[in-house]
C-alpha cells in the first residue's frame, strides 16, 4: 500500500506475517474488511443465480434443490459472514479507538483472535458449500433442520457457531473500551453518535450471541442424537426452537442496523454543517432501539401456532420500536433542514439510507400488525421489507462509512464523480430490485421457490434487471476505491474539515493513533456553517 | 511513541489500578455472555419438565442426590478458597496465595472426580441417553430426556469448572515467580470472578437436577 507516507500504522512492516500477527485494532479492522468483503461477493454469487432462475416463471436454470441451497447460502453468508461483521468489525474496530481518543482497544490481542475466529468460522462455512451446502435457510427451522434435510446442517451450524465467538469478543472488547479508554474531557454525551451506536450493539452481541450458539448446539445435538428437544416427533418443540432463535436473530437485525445509523449520523452532520439535532435524544433512541429489540422476536412467529395473546403483545412492542426508530430518521432530517448541504459521494449513501430505511421501517408495520401479517406472512413482501433494512439500510450506510473515512483509513482521495455515479447507481438498482418485490408479496408470490405463477413474471423481470445494475453498482467502488488505493492523492489530515478526534490525527494514523493524548473540550458535531467541505 | 502522560497505559503494568477495573469490567462482560449461553439450556429444561412433570420426577428420583451434595458442599467449599487467595494476593501474602490456590484447584478437581463416578453409576445402571439406554419404566422418553439434558447441563458445567482448574493451577505455579506480583493478583481476581460464576451456575443446577422432585 501507501509506501509514501512515512509513520503511520500502514508502514510498520510489509510483510504478510506483520499483518497477521498484528495487534493494531486499525489493521484488524483492515483484515476484517478483506474478509467480509470476499464474503460479501460469495452471497452476491448465490443472490445473482437467484435472481437469474427468477428471471422465467419455470425452474429452468437450477433444480429446487440446488435452489434452496442457493437461498440457504445466500441467507446464512450475508447475514452472518457480511451484515453482522460488516461496520462493527472493520470501520468499528478501525474507528472507535481513534474516535474516543485512545491508542487502543482494550484487548488488543482478543482483538486479533476474534478475526482468526471469524476466518476459522468461515472456513467451515466454505468447506461445507465445497461438500455440497446446506438446504435448510438460514434460519435451520426444526424438525426439518434436525429429521429431514439430508445436507450438510452439522457444518453450516458450526460455522455460525464459531463465527460467534468473534462477535462476542469484538463486543466486550468494544463495551469495555468505550467504559474505560476515553480520552481526558470525553464524557459520554461529548462521545459521537457511532460510537453510542456501537456501544449498543456490542451490548446485542454479547448478550444475544450465545443464545443462537446454544440454541444451534441443540439443534445439532437432536440431528446425531435423535432425543427430542425440537422434534414434536420425539416429544420436543418447534416453537421452543423458533422462540430461541429469533431470540437472537430479532436483535441481529439491530446489530445489522444500529452501526448504520451511527455512520449515517456522522456523515449527515459532516455534509449539512450542522450539529446534529437532539443529540441526546438520538442516545437514548439507539438505547432504546436496542432495549426494544430484545423484546419483540415473537412478531416473527404470528403464524405459527403461539399464543394468541402472546402475539398482541409482541405486535404492540413491535410497533413501540417505531418510536426510537423515527426520532432517529426526523432528527437526521431536522438535522438537513437549513443546512448548507454538500451531495458528496457519502452524503449520497447516506441520504438513500434515510430514505430506504424509511420504506423498509414503514412497511416492518404492516408486518407487525397481526392481522396483515398473515396475509403476508413467507411472502415477497417480507424479503422485500427485510432487504430495505439490510441492504438498502445496512449495506448502503456501510459503503457510505467506507467512503466517508476512507481518506483517514488510506490517506488518499478518490473520484469523488465516480462515488457519486456509484451511489445512485445502487440506490436505482436496489429500488429496481426490491420494490417489485413489495408487489409480489402483496400478490401473494411466496418466497424460497424456485419458480411462480407466469402472470408474476413482469414484476421478477424487472426485479432481476435491477439486481444486475445492483451488481455494478457493487463492483463500481472496487475500482474506483482500488485506483484511489495506488494512485489517489493525498487526503491529508482532515479533507472533509469535519469534527471528530478521528480527524484530528494524520491520515493514515501513527500506529499509536495520537502523537498526543488529544483533550476534549467541546460537544461532539460543532461544526460551523460558513467552514466549507473542502 | 509519544512521550506525553496517556490515561492508557502504554505498557502492562503502567497503571495498576487501571488495569484492575479493566480486566475485571471485561470479565463481568464475559459472563453475562456465559449466563446467557446457559440460559438456553436451563429453558430447555423448563420447557420439558413443564411438558411432563410426573417423567421429570421419576427421572430426578434415578440420580444419585447424595453424590450431588457432596459435590456442592466441594464447590461451595472451593469458591471460599478462592475468594481467600484473592483477598489475601492483595493483602501481599504470597505463600498463602499458593497455599490457596492449590486448594481450590484440588476442590475443583475433587468435584470432577465425584462427578466421574456419578457418570459411571448411571453408565452402569443403563441412564446414559444413546449410548447405554436401558430404562424401561413409565415416561421412558421423558427420562430419557431429563438425562439427554443432565448430561448436556453438567458436562457444559465440567467443562468450565475444568479450564478453570487448569487456570487456577496455571497461575499456582507462576505465582511462584516472586516477579510482577501485581499483574498476577489482577489475574487472580479475574479467575475469581469466573469460579465464582461456574459455582454459581451449580447452585442453580443442583435443586433442578436433584431436589426438585425428591419428596414428592
Amino acid at each position: 500500500m501507501s509506501a509514501t507516507l512515512p509513520g503511520s500504522y500502514l508502514t510498520q512492516g510489509y510483510t504478510l506475517g506483520s499483518w497477521l500477527a498484528t495487534r493494531d485494532h486499525k489493521r484488524i479492522g483492515i483484515l476484517y474488511a478483506i474478509a467480509v468483503t470476499l464474503f460479501f461477493f460469495l452471497g452476491g454469487a448465490a443472490a445473482t443465480l437467484i435472481r437469474l432462475e427468477l428471471a422465467t416463471p419455470a425452474g429452468d436454470l437450477v433444480s429446487a434443490d440446488t435452489y434452496n441451497k442457493l437461498f440457504t447460502v445466500h441467507g446464512v453468508v450475508m447475514v452472518w459472514f457480511f451484515l453482522i461483521p460488516s461496520i462493527p468489525a472493520t470501520l468499528g474496530n478501525f474507528l472507535v479507538p481513534l474516535m474516543i481518543g485512545a491508542r487502543e482497544v482494550a484487548f488488543p490481542r482478543l482483538n486479533i483472535l476474534s478475526w482468526y475466529i471469524y476466518v476459522l468460522g468461515g472456513l467451515f462455512t466454505v468447506a461445507m458449500l465445497v461438500e455440497g451446502g446446506v438446504d435448510t435457510g438460514w434460519t435451520f427451522y426444526t424438525p426439518f433442520s434436525t429429521m429431514f434435510s439430508n445436507t450438510h446442517v452439522i457444518a453450516a451450524a458450526a460455522g455460525v457457531f464459531i463465527v460467534g465467538f468473534s462477535s462476542i469478543l469484538t463486543g466486550l472488547n468494544f463495551i469495555v473500551t468505550v467504559h474505560r479508554m476515553r480520552a481526558p474531557g470525553m464524557t459520554w454525551f461529548r462521545l459521537p453518535l457511532f460510537v453510542w451506536a456501537l456501544y449498543a450493539t456490542s451490548l446485542i452481541l454479547v448478550l444475544a450471541t450465545p443464545v443462537l450458539a446454544m440454541t444451534l448446539t441443540l439443534m445439532a445435538l437432536e440431528r446425531v442424537l435423535h432425543i427430542g428437544i425440537f422434534d414434536p416427533a420425539l416429544g420436543g418443540d418447534p416453537l421452543l426452537f423458533q422462540h430461541l432463535f429469533w431470540f437472537y436473530s430479532h436483535p441481529a437485525v439491530y446489530i445489522m442496523v444500529l452501526p448504520a445509523m451511527g455512520v449515517v449520523s456522522e456523515i449527515i452532520t459532516c455534509f449539512a454543517r450542522k450539529r446534529i439535532f437532539g443529540y441526546r435524544f438520538m442516545a437514548y433512541a439507539i438505547l432504546g432501539i436496542a432495549a426494544f429489540g430484545f423484546l419483540v422476536w415473537g412478531h416473527h412467529m404470528f403464524v405459527s401456532g403461539q399464543s394468541v395473546y402472546a402475539g398482541m403483545v409482541f405486535s404492540m412492542l413491535s410497533f413501540m420500536v417505531a418510536v426510537p426508530s423515527a426520532i432517529k430518521v426526523f432528527n437526521w432530517t431536522a438535522t438537513l433542514y437549513k443546512g448548507s448541504i454538500v451531495f458528496s459521494a457519502p452524503m449520497l449513501y447516506a441520504l438513500g439510507f434515510v430514505g430506504l430505511f424509511t420504506i423498509g421501517g414503514m412497511t416492518g408495520l404492516y408486518l407487525a400488525t397481526l392481522a396483515v401479517d398473515v396475509h403476508l406472512t413467507d411472502t415477497y413482501f417480507v424479503v422485500a421489507h427485510f432487504h430495505y433494512i439490510m441492504v438498502g439500510g445496512a449495506v448502503m450506510a456501510y459503503l457510505g462509512g467506507i467512503h466517508y473515512w476512507w481518506p483517514k483509513i488510506t490517506g488518499r482521495l478518490y473520484s469523488e464523480a465516480w462515488g457519486r455515479v456509484a451511489a445512485l447507481v445502487i440506490f436505482f438498482g436496489f429500488n429496481l430490485t426490491f420494490f417489485p418485490q413489495y408487489l409480489l408479496g402483496y400478490l401473494g408470490m411466496p418466497r424460497r421457490y424456485h419458480e411462480y405463477a407466469p402472470d408474476l413474471q413482469l414484476l421478477n423481470v424487472l426485479s432481476s434487471g435491477g439486481a444486475s445494475i445492483l451488481a455494478v453498482g457493487y463492483l463500481l467502488p472496487l475500482a474506483y476505491l482500488g485506483w484511489s488505493l495506488f494512485k489517489g492523492p493525498p487526503a491529508g489530515r482532515n479533507p472533509w474539515h469535519a469534527k471528530g478526534l478521528e480527524w484530528t490525527t494524520s491520515s493514515p494514523p501513527p500506529p499509536e493513533n495520537f502523537r498526543e493524548v488529544p483533550v476534549v473540550t467541546e460537544a461532539p458535531y460543532a461544526y460551523d456553517p460558513e467552514e466549507p467541505v473542502r | 511513541m509519544s512521550a506525553a502522560p496517556s490515561p492508557v497505559p502504554a505498557a502492562i503494568p503502567a497503571d495498576i489500578p487501571w488495569r484492575r477495573e479493566t480486566d475485571s469490567l471485561g470479565m463481568w462482560i464475559f459472563l453475562a455472555t456465559e449466563a446467557m449461553f446457559f440460559g438456553v439450556l436451563f429453558l430447555a429444561y423448563a420447557h420439558a419438565r413443564i411438558a411432563d412433570p410426573a417423567g421429570f420426577g421419576v427421572a430426578s428420583r434415578l440420580t444419585h442426590a447424595w453424590l450431588g451434595t457432596t459435590n456442592t458442599a466441594i464447590l461451595l467449599t472451593s469458591s471460599l478458597t478462592m475468594a481467600l487467595a484473592v483477598r489475601n494476593g492483595w493483602a501481599g501474602r504470597r505463600r498463602s496465595v499458593i497455599a490457596l490456590l492449590w486448594a481450590t484447584a484440588a476442590l475443583g478437581a475433587a468435584f470432577i472426580a465425584v462427578k466421574g463416578v456419578e457418570y459411571a453409576l448411571e453408565w452402569r445402571d443403563g441412564l446414559v441417553p444413546v449410548l447405554r439406554f436401558t430404562y424401561a419404566g413409565s415416561h421412558a422418553q421423558a427420562v430419557e430426556r431429563f438425562f439427554f439434558l443432565y448430561f448436556a447441563m453438567t458436562g457444559v458445567h465440567a467443562v468450565h469448572l475444568s479450564i478453570g482448574v487448569a487456570l487456577v493451577a496455571w497461575l499456582a505455579v507462576r505465582d511462584r515467580d516472586p516477579s510482577h506480583p501485581v499483574r498476577r493478583r489482577e489475574t487472580a481476581e479475574c479467575l475469581g470472578l469466573y469460579w465464582h460464576f461456574v459455582d454459581a451456575v451449580w447452585i442453580f443446577l443442583y435443586p433442578l437436577i436433584y431436589l426438585v422432585e425428591l419428596w414428592r
